[in-house]
């Protein structure tokens, strides 16, 4: 049966050897051609935001700036759709501020008229997600030259690099490079996309959504640069993936300080008892290599060979 | 129990002397977990993972009962029921999610710890083959359990995890397409699939539970191993699981459970993929299919065999991978070598750290985009992990020769008797011999 084995094995190990080989001079005699996409693709830009860290916590006037730039901006076409209007509560809005704020919300919550039960809409509640901009995909894609605006709930956390990378790409719009057109003449961005480093194909549909300072105007009157605005839109999309962020780090603190106590005191009842299981198993008497050390170091005081 | 000075089990409370003369189950438990299973009294701190695996199995069961009472196995409702309601609305949701996330993950890493010190001290050997066996029947389930669970919350990664995952049975002639289909409930994964992955992924921990018991059951026959792997000769050599080894698992397991906090509560997402986070979407192939990270190993054996040699390129790398798993079944005939701990065996010791380093280059090369460099490392890792058990093994066993034994296990660890307990030849450890002349 070894015999059996070891020929599988053998066998495997050649057929990746040939894989192998074949592989190399597959790409000695073909190299693969570089793309623009990966000369180009720049990593996000490091951004600081005060929830980051294992002590940080939500600037909650930062999230409001960032909550009012995507009321006015991103709302246009991006949904929002984990988030309910009574989570706004996290942000320091009181609760009548909510009430407003969903009731006033540009687009309102499909329906049914109570009368007649045909389709209708109605003002939302703060117990309501934020109402979509679209009704579907199909009108979705149709009003944005056939891309769909991702929602944008979780998009810190499904996106490499999180807030760091939205603030980025918002940021990041640029002419494409002339040293890109001269490498790759292929590789113009297409008629209604935009060329962002950020952006994993280098061409993003979505136009320059914060183009210039004071598209908004903060109530709290921060400068509203397009930096400002993109910094604290991202810091309200790291709130929108992850509203439980401080409360989760409040509790992680107690569980690691209590393990961590609980563990020393283990480990200090744990010598306890083992010392004593050592001491048992010891030689004793005139064998216990102790006594021994003791007798010679005893014997070499006094002079005493051996 | 197995040794002769186990001490039976006296119940000192009237209650559970009536339940013991009825039903003795306390009696069982005293055998197998409590003072009444003597275990080798030299058991370093690789034996603490086993203990470890059943505390994970335990959260895993307790944490993913109650998602499951707010968890939804629809196409439409999945990824909202797991990122909306639980993770948002459910009082305490996110700590059960993020807790069973991560416990999937530190599951397998004490898991796989608890395997590569069976591969290093020979617990494969007799009399313990079926030990080993059954421990890697749970090992199957597991990944079986934990390829579903990924499924469930029906992101990008779960959809075309699972669509590459049974992707591997239409590898197979003939058969291959529609027993994938039949697998499936369909061509690709859809409601039937999430509806059956649901209800195995429920089912499927409590089939693990019951091998473990088969496991711990074969275990207590001959009684656990220890680092020299010579037998147990008497009372001296042993000490009662209770006090002393829950003691010893128990600050231990606080240790790794602090560590698993850390990552829990500090960096939830930090094992997972982004991906996951995109709702699953059967018309956009994310760039890179990548399963979780317990799978990277095989993922790369995989993905090594490139060329359609006699057979296609795609049939090898699924049988190869299922074959990595299958052979650690032959292993108790693999290596014949007598000696069991890896610490007396010098030339086995180091193909065995050899070997961990193949298996951590081929997870780091299944858990990246291939390119062509990163092929030809993985082609040659997963070459020397087949040459390792099916080559090296077996003539390692036959042509080395192993440093003496002690002659017991109360000998090797005596204090201040090192010289006479260790193996002829072997240099005294921690100078006591050479202070104890020098003074």
């Amino acid at each position: 049966m070894r015999f059996i084995l070891g020929f599988i094995g053998a066998v495997f190990a050649i057929v990746l050897l040939i894989s192998m080989i074949s592989g190399i001079s597959e790409w000695v005699t073909n190299p693969p051609s570089p793309l623009a996409a990966e000369e180009f693709h720049k990593h996000p830009e490091p951004l600081h935001l005060a929830s980051d860290g294992p002590f940080g916590k939500f600037d909650k006037a930062q999230l409001q700036r960032g909550f009012q730039v995507y009321s006015e901006v991103c709302s246009a076409c991006h949904s929002l759709s984990l988030v309910s209007f009574r989570d706004l509560a996290g942000l320091g809005y009181s609760e009548a501020e909510i009430k407003k704020i969903a009731s006033d919300w540009k687009t309102q919550v499909p329906s049914i008229n109570p009368d007649t039960g045909e389709a209708a809409t109605r003002k939302a509640l703060p117990s309501d997600t934020f109402p979509a901009p679209f009704p579907n995909e199909v009108a979705a894609r149709a009003a944005n030259n056939n891309a769909l605006p991702p929602d944008l709930s979780l998009i810190t956390k499904a996106r490499e690099g999180g807030a760091a990378y939205v603030h980025s790409l918002l940021t990041g719009y640029q002419n494409q490079p002339a040293e890109l057109l001269k490498k790759f003449p292929d590789a113009k961005t297409p008629q209604g996309l935009h060329y962002n480093p950020y952006f994993a194909n280098l061409n993003i549909a979505m136009p320059p959504p914060l183009t210039a300072n004071g598209q908004v105007t903060y109530a709290d009157g921060t400068p509203a640069t397009v930096d400002q605005m993109s910094k604290d839109v991202s810091a309200f999309l790291v709130w929108t993936a992850e509203p439980n962020l401080t409360t989760r780090r409040a509790a992680g603190l107690a569980v690691v300080i209590f393990l961590l106590i609980g563990t020393i005191l283990g480990y200090l009842a744990y010598h306890q008892l083992w010392d004593e299981a050592k001491r048992t198993v010891r030689p004793t008497g005139p064998l216990d290599p102790e006594n021994q050390a003791k007798s010679r170091r005893a014997k070499a005081k006094a002079g005493v060979a051996g | 129990m197995s040794f002769s000075w186990a001490k039976p089990y006296e119940p000192k409370h009237p209650l559970m002397r009536w339940i013991d003369e009825r039903l003795p189950l306390p009696r069982v438990v005293y055998g197998a977990i409590g003072g009444g299973y003597p275990v080798p009294r030299n058991l370093n701190y690789w034996w603490n993972f086993g203990v470890l695996a059943g505390i994970f199995l335990t959260i895993q069961i307790v944490t993913g009962i109650v998602l499951a009472m707010h968890y939804t196995a629809s196409v439409d409702g999945a990824f909202n029921s797991v990122n909306q309601l639980i993770m948002r609305d459910v009082n305490a949701g996110w700590l059960l999610r993020y807790a069973h996330m991560n416990g999937a993950s530190f599951f397998f890493i004490v898991t796989y710890i608890h395997i590569f010190r069976g591969l290093f001290y020979g617990s494969y050997k007799a009399p313990r083959e079926l030990v080993w066996m059954l421990g890697l029947v749970i090992y199957l389930l597991m990944m079986a359990t934990a390829f579903m669970g990924y499924v469930l919350p029906w992101g990008q990664m779960s959809y075309w995890g699972a669509q590459v995952i049974t992707g591997f049975f239409s590898a197979f002639p003939v058969i291959g397409e529609p027993l994938r289909v039949w697998l499936l409930g369909g061509y690709a994964p859809d409601q039937a699939a999430l509806g059956r992955f649901f209800s195995l992924h429920y089912l499927l921990p409590f089939v693990i539970a019951a091998v473990v018991i088969l496991h711990i059951w074969a275990l207590h026959i001959p009684g656990s191993g220890n680092p020299t792997g010579v037998d147990v000769k008497d009372e001296r050599d042993t000490l009662p699981f209770h006090p002393f080894y829950t003691a010893k698992d128990g600050w231990f397991a606080g240790g790794v459970l602090l560590l698993y906090a850390i990552v829990t509560y500090f960096a939830p997402d930090y094992l997972g993929h982004p991906d996951n986070y995109i709702p699953a979407n059967a018309l956009a192939t994310p760039a890179e299919i990548v399963p979780e990270w317990y799978f990277w190993p095989f993922y790369a054996i995989l993905r090594s065999f490139t060329v359609d040699f006699i057979l296609p390129a795609k049939l090898w790398g699924v049988l190869a991978m299922f074959f990595s798993i299958l052979l650690l079944f032959f292993l108790p005939w693999i290596d014949k070598s007598p000696v069991r701990s890896g610490s007396y065996r010098p030339v086995f010791k180091r193909f065995f750290w050899l070997l961990v380093i193949d298996v951590i280059i081929l997870g780091w090369a299944g858990g990246g985009a291939p390119t062509p460099m990163r092929n030809v490392i993985s082609q040659l890792a997963a070459a020397y992990y087949f040459l390792h058990f099916l080559v090296v093994l077996p003539l390692v066993s036959a042509f080395e020769t192993p440093l003496p034994l002690p002659r017991s296990i109360t000998d090797s660890v005596l204090h201040g008797e090192e010289a006479e307990a260790a193996p002829i030849g072997s240099k005294p450890r921690r100078g006591s011999t050479a202070t104890a002349t020098a003074e």
